[in-house]
């Protein structure tokens, strides 16, 4: 303290510069000028800030804050944006609007366009359950197969997509509930058994025993109906074609045998509420073109032969 | 006499309390919470009946005064420990997270999954390792620059303690489920009550310690210190306004709500990080590097200027967590512009401490705790440069909800907070317990290493991840069609994840050969190494010549 002017006027050697003369705990400050670099990025950074609040929208007032001398605002950056990519995309989704579903395939650079919108809309919406490669998991259909549940004709993915499956929103959804043979006591648990085994032999999975034998009459009273005596299903009930080698609720016994004895009766929602039409249609474009895709059933739809032709 | 028995009667009431609080709880959360409760009173009654019998009562009927020749160094030898203890805690927590994010299957339920876990990781390295290093710290600095022992000897003790029993509600609560569901401000209305009390009496015996201080300034150090404090207590406070929907039950609900509570959480999270990760530590910064270095501060003027300008601009700048949402225009604005121009007062700090090895540079050579706190230095400025320019709109319109902002956070976090701390702690710890040296300096070289090295694999996987997923979210087709799907940039960033958690592991190695470093000083170990540099010196050619002739 008594030497503190002294202090002052003392030079820290390595560096030249002239102590500031505080000590605490052997800790001394030197007199260093601030850089000029630094000061003067400050000064910039301030200038700037300055400029921008006046460009920007920027201070609080009483009823909303200064709107900026640009005019910006973050909504109307967004308005613009969706504005550019509508516009962009408009003479698409109109022409697509214009081209009735079935007849989509016969205008390919339509048809990808339709592909590449509804692949959008696809990671969006339908991953979730689908797959992020519409390869499906356990109850929820692989899209990339020719195994339809319900159709895979465009026209026939549409309505499923309109309308959903099980999907308690739309009057027209598809419905087809499966009966719990065992859990209501249609079948005994060594019946199912047999059944399975019967069903197994359909697509080689397991040979004919006396077993599958038994099961092959209990199937013919019970199941036929909906999926056929020889197991290939029925699109009309949505029944799954229990001939080949793809299993919805898994290829194991104890899993056929636990879907006979109670069926988890899966539901896709309907999206014609939530989904514009041309996304819909671009969204089974999308579908169809996973692989599987079917041709319009010709045959099925005779009374409309000359709007299927018309060019 | 008559003060043991009516601390221990204190106790008692709290503990009766306690238990009746476990009893009639609302949610079994909160019974668990107050069994913890009672059993830390159960602790201290214990201590302080045990206690009593000898030194206590001593002290009371002879009125001898505690020693006033020595600083009061007990709190902090326990913060140090404290410190190495959650900061191990912290990073195991961080690694453990990060590979549940590579590897999902990792994530138990309930109690140890991601969302549960992760406020356990990030409070457990902010608040308990950062928290214990910046309370002990503290007391060991404005003891020594106000060259006074510690004011209310006591409380300070209180601090620590309450602390502590501050950490483990938060952290038991986090497992159990019981969260506020804000950033950085997770423990539930109970534990921020406890805490406030902690913290009030924090800046008690600090403020105490400066008022009655033998020097004619306050040295810069405790300008920060005291910043740090004041702003957390009012910032804590603020943001956790709420009302429990019982007193006895362990859920609340905010008074703020949408954009007010989105905006008052933000305004919280950004000074989170700018008085607790940055005022704080660099107050760590101001009174250890000289020390370390043995240099004078390089510029005063600077540290004046940056100091005011850094506590003025940083209150700002929480909108710019907000870019893009409902808030209004104006707010992001204020927030982006106050970011920018705070770069060069946060670079000030950068400046004053790299700048202070002016004429010692040869040391960050030889001396391995001074290259921790350069290298510390130096991840500040980058964060600090990295900071501005994320709240740059433009930039933040790719960066925001990706993983750049993780990458940004931790060259933060692991690059300055961390590797100051550990300096600090290198260098105190032989002092704190009368070493002659640490145990090993060739070992707080390899934790250099690791955790530099760390940090690089970890930063540099984040940044990469980061821009991949902001990149991917906007690519858009020919057609004019989003390309991605959120799972696709899950799947593309996959190896930065396991990369990242390499990285923390070889920050966690350091850290795990540091807390052995530590211990065997304190056991009083030394060992047996090869300097870390040697002076050339051959004493057969140190001769001077002789002729031939003499002999």
């Amino acid at each position: 303290m008594a030497n503190k002017h002294q202090d002052a006027k003392r030079v820290d050697e390595p560096t030249g510069t002239e102590f500031v003369g505080h000590e605490w705990d052997g800790i001394e400050e030197l007199d260093t000028p601030m850089p000029r670099w630094w000061l003067w990025s400050y000064y910039a950074c301030i200038v700037w800030g300055i400029v921008y609040v006046i460009l920007y929208p920027a201070w609080p007032l009483v009823e909303k804050g200064t709107e900026g001398v640009l005019g910006w605002t973050s909504r109307g950056q967004l308005a613009e944006a969706v504005e550019a990519a509508q516009l962009e995309r408009a003479p698409v989704l109109a022409a697509l609007s214009e081209i009735p579903t079935e007849q989509l395939t016969e205008y390919p650079e339509r048809m990808r366009q339709a592909i590449s919108g509804g692949e959008a809309a696809f990671k969006v919406n339908c991953v979730q359950c689908h797959g992020a490669g519409a390869a499906g998991s356990i109850g929820y259909p692989n899209l990339n197969d020719d195994d339809w549940l319900w159709g895979g004709d465009l026209k026939a993915i549409e309505v499923t997509l309109q309308h959903g499956i099980r999907w308690d929103g739309s009057d027209q959804t598809r419905i087809s509930q499966m009966p719990a043979f065992g859990r209501d006591g249609i079948l005994t648990r060594e019946q199912i058994t047999e059944v399975t085994s019967h069903i197994l032999t359909f697509s080689g999975a397991e040979d004919v025993s006396p077993a599958s034998l038994r099961g092959a009459e209990l199937f013919e009273a019970n199941c036929a109906v909906c999926h056929a005596s020889n197991g290939t299903g029925l699109r009309e009930f949505g029944a799954p074609n229990l001939a080949d080698k793809i299993w919805l609720y898994g290829d194991k016994r104890s899993q056929i045998e636990g879907q006979i004895w109670a069926p988890q009766n899966g539901v896709m929602p309907g999206w014609q509420e939530r989904l514009d039409p041309v996304t819909i249609k671009m969204l089974a474009a999308y579908v169809h073109s996973r692989g599987g895709g079917e041709a319009a059933p010709v045959a099925v739809s005779e009374p409309a032969p000359a709007e299927g032709a018309s060019e | 006499m008559d003060n043991v028995l009516s601390r221990a009667g204190m106790y008692y009431v709290l503990l009766i309390l306690s238990v009746l609080a476990i009893a009639v709880a609302a949610d079994q959360v909160f019974a668990i919470q107050m069994t913890i409760v009672a059993i830390a009173i159960c602790i201290a009654l214990w201590f302080n009946l045990r206690g009593a019998d000898y030194s206590a009562i001593a002290h009371g009927i002879l009125k001898m005064p505690a020693d006033e020749t020595v600083y009061d160094d007990d709190p902090i030898r326990w913060g140090v420990i404290a410190t190495m203890f959650w900061g191990l805690a912290g990073l195991l927590a961080g690694l453990f997270i990060a590979l549940q994010l590579a590897y999902p299957v990792l994530n138990i339920e309930p109690y140890l999954n991601f969302g549960r876990v992760r406020p356990l990781h990030t409070s457990a390295v902010i608040f308990a390792f950062g928290g214990n290093a910046l309370i002990a710290t503290s007391f060991y600095v404005v003891q020594r620059t106000c060259r006074a022992r510690l004011a209310f000897p006591g409380l300070a003790r209180f601090v620590f303690w309450g602390y502590q029993l501050f950490i483990v509600l938060a952290a038991s609560g986090y497992l159990l489920g019981a969260t506020q569901g804000k950033e950085y401000a997770e423990p539930e209305w109970y534990t921020d009550w406890w805490l406030t009390v902690v913290w009030v009496s924090y800046l008690l015996v600090f403020v105490a310690t400066i008022v009655k201080r033998k020097e004619p300034h306050i040295y810069v150090a405790n300008w920060f210190y005291l910043a740090f404090i004041l702003t957390v207590a009012m910032l804590h406070v603020v943001n956790n306004l709420d009302m429990p929907y019982s007193i006895v039950g362990s859920t609340s609900y905010p008074l703020f709500a949408g954009v007010q509570g989105a905006l008052v959480q933000w305004w919280y999270g950004h000074n989170a990080v700018g008085f607790f990760l940055t005022a704080g530590f660099l107050a760590m910064m101001y009174y250890f590097v000289p020390k370390q270095a043995e240099r004078p501060v390089y510029s005063y003027r600077l540290s004046i200027i940056h100091f005011w300008s850094l506590i003025f601009l940083y209150i700002w700048a929480g909108p710019h967590h907000l870019h893009y949402t409902a808030l209004p225009d104006w707010a992001q604005t204020l927030g982006m512009v106050f970011s920018i121009i705070l770069w060069m007062p946060s670079w000030g700090g950068m400046i004053n401490g790299l700048m202070t090895l002016n004429g010692a540079w040869d040391k960050v050579r030889t001396d391995p705790i001074i290259r921790m706190m350069v290298m510390a230095l130096a991840f500040y400025g980058m964060s600090t440069f990295e900071g501005p320019m994320l709240s740059i709109k433009a930039v933040n319109s790719l960066s925001h909800y990706t993983d750049w902002t993780i990458g940004h956070v931790h060259s933060g976090a692991l690059g300055w907070n961390g590797m100051i701390t550990f300096a600090c702690v290198y260098f105190l710890v032989p002092r704190l317990w009368g070493k002659d040296r640490l145990f090993s300096l060739r070992m707080v070289n390899w934790h250099f290493w690791l955790a530099t090295i760390g940090i690089v694999f970890y930063a540099a996987s984040m940044w990469v991840a980061g821009v991949t997923q902001g990149l991917m979210w906007r690519e858009y087709g020919l057609d004019g069609y989003l390309v991605n799907s959120f799972v696709d940039t899950v799947s593309a960033i996959h190896p930065m994840y396991v990369m990242r958690a390499f990285g923390g592991g070889l920050y966690l190695a350091g850290a795990v050969i540091m807390a052995y470093n530590i211990w065997a000083t304190i056991a009083g170990k030394v060992r047996e190494e090869a300097p870390m540099s040697q002076p050339d010196f051959n004493p057969a050619a140190d001769r001077p010549a002789i002729p031939a002739a003499a002999n």
